[in-house]
């Protein structure tokens, strides 16, 4: 799961309020190389949650993003961060949990879990 | 990436090993899946250099093509562990990056405007009814330039009044008409191969 994923996923149990976001418990994480795409990642920056994606980043061992997107958005090491947190960073193993319910969505090989059990619909 | 060479990369794609009858999992066809993700991107741009939600992805072949057609972002949304599994491989394959999300498409709730279109070839409603209008409803949801989608000729008026008074259309558009051949899948199909009339339809919903 990348954190471009990460940023759009709640939790959709019933009566939960804070449903977003998922707080990230990391096993394994890996690395995959992806193309720099400048004019993508500025059009996603009005997009994404920042501190969702900030605090996502760190619990994967990425800590290099900024508590605040800079104004000058075409800063390029800036953008080869954001670029790296957003999609380079894969959570292989670990789980995503709702900050309101502790509920655990189990992520496995890459792929998170977020199937609501009988009772939680 | 010329037509042709789409659909033959999607040919190749491994496809449901046990299908689910109540799932109503069919294999979307490499006829189909390119010219729908073809027609998306060349007359509409709505596939390359942006975030595409495949949902219902099964075995993950509009992904793929999304993929194929330089979207910046895949994601393949499906309730099927098995499918999911096959649909990594398809994508390990054909060296793509494909993200996928184990869900239940209808009850799924997501944040914010990061999906910029949705693909599907929804369930019918042919073992859950009303499958095709719940799909279709999370779609409306979720996507915020267009939505793709197959539905049976049969139903284009029904599809119509439901999205653009119940699901938040600004337009509902029946893009082409396409034949989906089903070879025979499953033990009650009787006749070897059938032919069900499809249309292939764009919706773009409102902005929120």
């Amino acid at each position: 799961m990348r954190l471009i994923v990460h940023n759009m996923l709640t939790c959709n149990i019933k009566g939960v309020i804070n449903k977003f976001p998922l707080r990230i418990e990391a096993e394994k994480v890996i690395k995959k190389e992806v193309d720099f795409n400048p004019d993508f990642l500025r059009h996603m920056l009005a997009k994404i949650e920042w501190k969702a994606l900030v605090d996502g980043a760190r619990s994967m061992g990425y800590t290099e993003l900024p508590d605040h997107a800079p104004a000058l958005e075409s800063d390029e090491p800036f953008l080869r961060k954001f670029h790296h947190a957003l999609l380079e960073l894969n959570l292989e193993e670990g789980s995503l949990v709702c900050q309101e319910s502790g509920r655990k969505f189990p992520v496995e090989k890459r792929v998170p879990n977020m199937l609501l059990h009988e009772d939680e619909v | 990436m010329k037509l042709k060479q789409l659909e033959g990369l999607l040919g190749g794609l491994k496809q449901f090993s046990n299908p689910k009858v109540e799932l109503e999992q069919y294999p979307t066809g490499p006829h189909i899946a390119s010219r729908m993700l073809f027609t998306a991107e060349n007359s509409y741009g709505d596939i390359t250099d942006k975030v595409v939600a495949d949902f219902g992805c099964g075995c993950g072949t509009l992904s793929a093509a999304a993929s194929l057609l330089d979207a910046a972002c895949v994601i393949g949304f499906d309730i099927d562990p098995q499918s999911l599994e096959t649909a990594a491989l398809n994508a390990e394959e054909l060296e793509v990056d494909i993200d996928f999300v184990q869900c239940d498409v209808t009850k799924l709730e997501l944040k914010g405007q990061i999906v910029d279109t949705v693909v599907m070839n929804p369930p019918f409603g042919t073992r859950k009814k009303g499958a095709d209008m719940e799909f279709l409803s999370a779609a409306m949801k979720v996507a915020s330039q267009a939505v793709y989608s197959l539905h049976k000729t049969s139903t284009r008026e029904h599809v119509k009044r439901a999205a653009l008074r119940d699901f938040n259309a600004k337009s509902a558009e029946v893009i082409c008409e396409l034949r989906y051949d089903l070879p025979k899948l499953y033990k009650f199909h009787k006749r070897k191969e059938v032919d069900i009339a499809v249309d292939l339809w764009r919706f773009e919903p409102r902005q929120n």
